[in-house]
């Protein structure tokens, strides 16, 4: 821990908090409709988008058809996304002429995309043209993280509107997202990549000859516009297959900051956004409080455990799967971060990470994805836990839970405990099949207690959404790939929807005025209940299988044994 | 039906916008703001490229200073990395392999995340540089002093680690040796 590690861990919280409110502000200008500072560029091309798609931007929406209207778009991408893949050899800006990518791995990849989850069972460099990168993935990327957004908006909706049928117009919110937020935010992040090194090419892979070397194959391509909004929409899905520790994808200490940075803004910003919805800002940072506590909690575990020397190996500083130009600090900051958010991008391989460290990175995932979480689906996640937690203190102290003034009733805390538990059971579920059937472990990279938590992190990924990996099990396979895909699916959509469902309930409540005995959901007591909620209903779901891999694992390598 | 035509058209044109406008405009931008980063950083020496800035290449000459092990054996297509667990009995077998004197900097001793790691630390640097010098009848004073014009510290002097990047270290060799001769 040298005086170093700690002025950029200071400087990166520090910027976090200044950004939090400015981006937090302008979203909030956004998703009302209101003239912001982007509007005179943009506004004519939102407009012209609304007129060609035959979309009135102001006709709201009840939550069943803002549903609909969101999951066929979802569908519609899935199935583009999966025709480019199958017939990519023919299509053009191919210039490795890459074949066509065989169904399960094309299947397991469009659902990845599209769910925010970019999970890869393949490596980019290897097997996707650039047209595939750029005209599916990328625009997945953009649009799964829009999806997001305006699923959480249209929830604080739903909270916030007194008697209202409606939770506003899917078409506009997913629009606004991406013309206003995302591509802004990401053509500024482009450039400042390419300028720290990361190539923006449509040229073909390169054949360097050193003089007295090995011929060497540089891979290129369009790949900045596609790591901007990777981290930006907490993606996580690499150009290559190693991800950011690739060095084209994330070559100096300062692009690793700001990729840093990128994958926490707009979960942080939208704590702020949410707090002005609900016109008191104190709820907004209440949230934002109880995931920076849980952010911070992490983080420090993960470092303290990555700078105990090794007693298998013998190594005083953790180094395997790491790159120089980033050490320690900054690949468990990394860790710790993109676990947090549903992001998945990696600058280190979390496979080579110490137990607890590993473990950390994999409680996060288990924990629903809510520490500033994936763009939008970490604030509604989040809302969801918040909807309990008051649900529990109701009980605690015997009065009938109210939040922003609505009572909280069967309806919603039904939908809250689906989405609550839906990932927790395809975990589980996919867990116990991989553990019984030999496909499950055929592949595995390790052995041990650590090559069940690459079984156990592989499921906790793709439900959460985030697409990290324990890379050392072999998951391209039909086993992976189609277990996987629907795990992500239900990870998504089975939250999307009980959500939406309860914005839909949620507006047609009455608010009534608070009254002395209304418990507040802002300050410290609320922020310490909401924390124990998440930890105990995480902890008491997979606090055995946790004990079966990172725990063990932790215990016997301390004792110097090795698998 | 109509839900579905609405978003067929949505997302042709979110395609159109984020999938090919962008990209296009951020090549456009980046060919004429920074050409040499955005082809990748290339070397070229006598109109021949040789390599990135950025990409280890695997170097077993002996007069030169070498790259972090590789777990992909310097593959770039695919890249690749161990993925094993700091409990693994093949990184503990792989370690000691490489661990031919104590003192050998833990750099050298395992493998990058993206199996193409430019930069070895400095520490790394300067312990390779006795066996440099050596391969080359070389007092080692010289190999050190050119190893710390290399070292990059952390950027800006506020980001990331020091570090040695191998290849441009390699190529300053090269051509002192060559204007020595």
């Amino acid at each position: 821990m040298k005086p170093h590690d700690w002025v950029q861990i200071f400087l990166y919280l520090g910027i976090l908090l200044a950004i939090t409110p400015l981006l937090g502000m302008f979203m909030h200008r956004v998703f009302s409709g209101r003239r912001n500072i982007l509007s005179a560029v943009i506004g004519p091309l939102e407009r012209l988008i609304y007129k060609m798609a035959g979309v009135a931007p102001e006709r709201e929406m009840r939550w069943t058809e803002y549903a609909g209207a969101l999951f066929a778009f979802n569908i519609l991408g899935i199935a583009v996304l999966l025709a480019l893949q199958l017939t990519q050899q023919w299509l053009p800006l191919n210039p490795q002429n890459f074949p066509n990518v065989p169904f399960a791995l094309a299947l397991n990849t469009a659902v990845s995309f599209v769910t925010n989850t970019n999970w890869q069972a393949y490596s980019g460099e290897s097997t996707l043209g650039y047209l595939v990168q750029m005209a599916g993935l990328t625009v997945q990327n953009f649009v799964s993280a829009a999806t997001g957004i305006a699923v959480l908006i249209a929830l604080a909706r739903g909270l916030t509107r007194k008697s209202a049928e409606t939770i506003g117009n899917f078409w506009a919110d997913l629009v606004r997202a991406t013309l206003y937020l995302l591509a802004p935010l990401s053509m500024v992040m482009a450039i400042v990549l390419i300028w720290q090194g990361v190539p923006q090419t449509f040229s073909a892979y390169v054949a360097a000859k050193p003089p007295d070397g090995i011929e060497q194959l540089i891979p290129l391509g369009p790949v900045a516009s596609q790591i901007a909004i990777k981290q930006l929409g907490t993606n996580g899905g690499g150009y290559f297959g190693q991800n950011s520790a690739h060095p084209f994808e994330n070559p100096t200490p300062f692009s690793n900051f700001i990729e840093m940075l990128a994958i926490f803004a707009i979960p942080a910003g939208l704590t702020y956004t949410y707090g002005l919805m609900t016109k008191d800002r104190r709820q907004g940072w209440t949230i934002f409080g109880a995931m920076l506590a849980l952010f911070l909690a992490g983080f420090a575990i993960s470092w303290w455990a990555e700078l105990q020397p090794n007693a298998v190996t013998g190594l005083a500083s953790n180094m395997e799967g790491k790159e120089v130009r980033f050490g320690v600090m900054n690949s468990v900051l990394f860790s710790t971060i993109t676990t947090d958010a549903s992001c998945g991008a990696v600058n280190a391989m979390h496979d080579s990470l110490t137990p607890l460290a590993g473990g950390v990175a994999l409680l996060n995932l288990l924990l629903g994805e809510v520490i500033f979480g994936g763009v939008g689906a970490g604030m509604y996640g989040m809302l969801v836990f918040v909807v309990l937690t008051v649900f529990l203190a109701g009980l605690m102290v015997g009065r009938s839970p109210e939040y922003l003034g609505k009572k909280i009733e069967a309806h919603e805390v039904r939908w809250s405990v689906v989405a609550a538990l839906a990932p927790c059971v395809c975990i589980l579920i996919g867990l116990a099949v991989a553990c019984s059937i030999p496909a499950g472990s055929a592949t595995l990279g390790n052995q041990g207690p650590h090559g069940f938590s690459e079984m156990f992190y592989a499921f906790a990924s793709a439900a959460a959404n985030n697409g990290s990996a324990l890379a050392g099990v072999g998951v391209n396979n039909n086993f992976y790939n189609y277990t996987l895909a629907i795990c992500m699916f239900l990870g998504r959509f089975a939250i999307i929807g009980p959500v939406l469902a309860i914005a839909g309930s949620m507006a047609g409540k009455k608010v009534a005025p608070p009254s002395p005995g209304t418990f507040p959901t802002t300050g410290f007591t609320f922020a310490g209940l909401l924390v124990a909620v998440i930890l105990i209903v995480g902890a008491l779901t997979f606090f055995p299988a946790l004990t079966l891999g990172p725990i063990v694992e932790h215990l016997v390598m301390g004792a110097g044994r090795s698998f | 039906m109509k839900t579905f035509l609405v978003s067929l058209r949505i997302l042709a044109l979110l395609t159109f916008v984020t999938g090919i406008a962008y990209p296009l405009v951020i090549t456009a931008i980046g060919r004429a703001a920074f050409p040499h980063a955005s082809m990748g950083s290339l070397i070229k020496q006598d109109g021949q490229i040789i390599g990135s800035e950025l990409l280890a290449q695997k170097t077993e000459d002996p007069l030169y200073f070498r790259p972090r092990p590789s777990a992909a054996d310097y593959s770039t297509v695919p890249s690749g990395a161990s993925n094993l667990g700091p409990a693994s009995n093949t990184l503990k077998k792989a370690i000691e392999e490489r661990r031919t004197v104590p003192e050998v900097p833990s750099d050298l001793l395992t493998t990058s995340g993206s199996g193409l790691d430019p930069h070895i630390t400095p520490e790394a640097a300067r312990y390779e540089a006795a066996r440099v010098a050596a391969a080359r009848h070389l007092p080692v004073e010289p190999l050190i002093a050119l190893v710390d014009q290399f070292v990059e510290g952390p950027q800006f002097g506020l980001f990331g680690e020091a570090r040695v990047n191998v290849l441009k270290l390699n190529l300053a060799l090269s051509h002192g040796a060559s204007a020595g001769h």
